[in-house]
């Protein structure tokens, strides 16, 4: 009972940012049908310059309170993730809109070897540890670990996601936004500034990335100019999950990620008899994803895509 | 009018410039570029094969690699002391293929009702999903030899002519890379014409037909799952099959070699060369390949410029790399040689 308690705890943390970066790929391909391949590559940057600024503070000013500096390591970190966001959006992809569908696709790809190894030139090859700024406290929960970095982590994401949707739903943006997914051509006639409405996307999904990326490196407790090639690798995938374009469908993806990982990781050797380890949980994953795809082709609460001419 | 020369006289010098190119690119840059040039044929098949999969059925396939994996597995535990079997070559690389083409269909039957996007990321779990395997197949029983890979396997042998030892022949001293320059280019010939046959054919048609509306396509009476899955079993066949010559030309494999970038890869190649079009495809396989090692020569650059080496030229070489992918498709956007058919399409789009 520990165990799965303990599992359902860190699947719920995992899967928490999972979701926060499965939301920027999702609010982009609602928009554009463009999978931003250069989303895991923006929360990368995201911690990395988060990290950079927490190490310099704590050098400089080590009296200073945790809680603080980790603040100021994200205040520099949003906007630089937002200018990259746009920046991204404005050379790579905007001159693309009306492209062969693949055409972008290969400009993200291109973005993110080019973020890749900017990073890998600025941080060099190694792991860059997270300073020990944050408060290690621990606390048991009917048999099971929490530490205080999870507890942050889940509060902040639930937060943040909340603050999300109602964004999407009661303000003009988020009106101009859902016009603008279901249909462009008509949401341009209606006096809505498409590209204004684009790049605020852009801005949003990159400054989620930059928080996800800080929450990473916190949680793990270092960070890595490679990190986000697997970590956007398993947002798009919880993405997919739910039916991309779907922003509570990125949220229930992430989450339900996170939690396949965790427990294949905790109960896979037990399930096959000890035959697989659990180095096999990444192949569990994706199993259950191509399950889920094969019976509902459009994830678990896309919409049914029409086809398109 | 403008005279072109007669055919014929084109396919012979065509014949004669690369009958003679690994002996001038060895004269002139270096024995490397041999073997550079061998794995720009490998790219230019498994470039075609990833082609019929997107360019003409327009299925995006993201996890084509795991076909190139199993053929060189394939090839490497019939020919290798690892389970101490040593199949001639004649009859693995067949095999490789014919399982290639059978994973192929396994991967496409349940994935038949999916489109664009959602069918990427299963073709990319499968490939991560083959790779894992490959990786952790060591324990309880070793079969992959895991992280390791599978060394010693063996090269190319008919009889007692072996591509590994150089032979002379007509006064002519080949060496392994030449001769597997041959090899490979034979091979590259066979899918060259089988694509061609097949773009023209009616199944090539049906294909196009398929990726341009898949409704109107099963309207018109095209079999769209059949024709699918053909597709799927035609690309990783090609996959296979240069996956089986990889495995021989290295001598070793293991499962880094097969990872999600080279899938990618493979992808950039034929949308940077220009999609459904053979000679956009090989194009870009061979510049793709190319490039990278291309820009390795940035450390002389930098030294003639500025008399000191700033950013080691193996760090910047990936970046240029990325700089110039995106460079070429926002210049141009339907690749550096596209098919005539989507150079008008795309002039319709735009206007």
């Amino acid at each position: 009972m520990d165990i799965f308690l303990q599992q359902l705890i860190n699947g719920l943390v995992l899967g928490s940012v999972y979701a926060l970066v499965a939301l920027g790929y999702t609010m982009v391909y609602g928009i554009l049908e463009l999978i931003n391949f250069a989303h895991g590559e923006i929360t990368m940057m995201g911690a990395l310059v988060a990290l950079a600024v927490i190490g310099a503070l704590a050098l400089a000013a080590p009296g200073l309170p945790g809680v603080l500096v980790l603040g100021a390591g994200l205040a520099v970190a949003i906007p630089v993730c937002v200018a990259l966001g746009l920046v991204i959006e404005r050379v790579a992809y905007r001159p693309l809109r009306n492209a062969p569908r693949l055409a972008p696709l290969i400009t993200a790809i291109g973005v993110s070897i080019i973020l890749q190894n900017v990073a890998m030139l600025i941080w060099g090859k190694q792991y860059i540890p997270f300073p020990a700024i944050l408060p290690e406290g621990r606390h048991q929960v009917l048999g099971a670990t929490v530490s205080d970095i999870q507890i942050a982590i889940l509060v902040l994401a639930v937060l943040i996601m909340l603050a999300l949707i109602l964004v999407v739903q009661k303000t003009r943006l988020g009106r101009a936004m859902r016009a603008t997914a279901q249909s462009r051509q008509v949401a341009s006639l209606m006096g809505v500034d498409v590209n204004r409405v684009i790049a605020a996307t852009f801005a949003i999904g990159s400054a989620l990335a930059a928080v996800a990326g800080v929450m990473v490196s916190a949680y793990y407790g270092l960070a890595h100019y490679y990190m986000g090639f697997l970590l956007g690798l398993k947002a798009f995938s919880a993405a997919v999950l739910g039916g991309i374009g779907n922003l509570r469908g990125a949220m229930l993806g992430g989450l339900l990620l996170g939690l396949i990982e965790s427990f294949g990781a905790g109960y896979i050797g037990d399930l096959t008899g000890g035959f697989l380890g659990s180095n096999y949980q990444d192949v569990f994953a994706f199993f259950v994803l191509i399950a889920v795809l094969v019976f509902r082709p459009s994830g678990l609460l896309g919409a049914r895509l029409v086809e398109r001419a | 009018m403008k005279r072109t020369p007669p055919r014929w006289l084109a396919f012979s010098l065509l014949a004669l410039g690369l009958a003679l190119l690994p002996f001038l690119v060895d004269a002139g840059m270096g024995r490397s570029w041999v073997r550079l040039l061998d794995l720009a044929l490998l790219y230019v098949i498994l470039a075609l094969g990833l082609n019929i999969v997107v360019g003409y059925a327009g299925l995006l396939d993201l996890g084509y690699v795991a076909f190139y994996a199993l053929g060189a597995y394939v090839y490497a535990w019939l020919a290798s002391p690892h389970f101490g079997l040593h199949l001639p070559f004649w009859a693995v690389l067949p095999l490789g293929a014919a399982l290639a083409a059978l994973f192929g269909v396994l991967l496409g039957a349940p994935t038949l009702r999916l489109r664009g996007d959602y069918l990427a990321i299963v073709t990319l779990g499968f490939g991560e999903i083959i790779r894992i395997f490959m990786n952790n197949l060591n324990a309880p029983v070793n079969i992959t030899n895991g992280p390791q890979g599978i060394n010693l396997i063996d090269p190319v042998r008919l009889g007692s002519f072996s591509l590994n030892q150089p032979h002379r022949l007509f006064g002519v001293t080949f060496t392994g890379i030449h001769l597997t320059y041959y090899l490979f280019l034979l091979f590259t010939l066979m899918v060259i014409f089988i694509s061609m046959r097949l773009e023209d054919s009616r199944i090539g048609r049906a294909w196009v037909a398929i990726r341009e509306d898949e409704i109107a396509a099963a309207a018109t009476g095209i079999n769209t799952r059949n024709l699918k899955l053909l597709a799927f079993a035609m690309g990783a066949t090609f996959g296979g099959l240069a996956g089986g010559l990889f495995a021989s030309f290295q001598g070793f494999i293991s499962p880094e070699s097969f990872n999600l970038m080279e899938s990618i890869m493979i992808l950039c190649m034929i949308v940077l060369g220009g999609m459904g079009h053979i000679p956009g495809v090989i194009f870009g396989a061979v510049v793709l390949t190319l490039l990278p090692e291309a820009l390795r020569y940035t450390g002389d650059w930098q030294r003639d410029l500025f008399g000191h080496v700033y950013v080691d030229p193996a760090d910047l070489r990936m970046l240029l790399f990325g700089v110039a992918l995106v460079a070429v498709m926002l210049y141009r956007p339907a690749g550096l040689l596209p098919s005539t058919r989507r150079r008008r399409e795309f002039a319709d789009a735009k206007g």
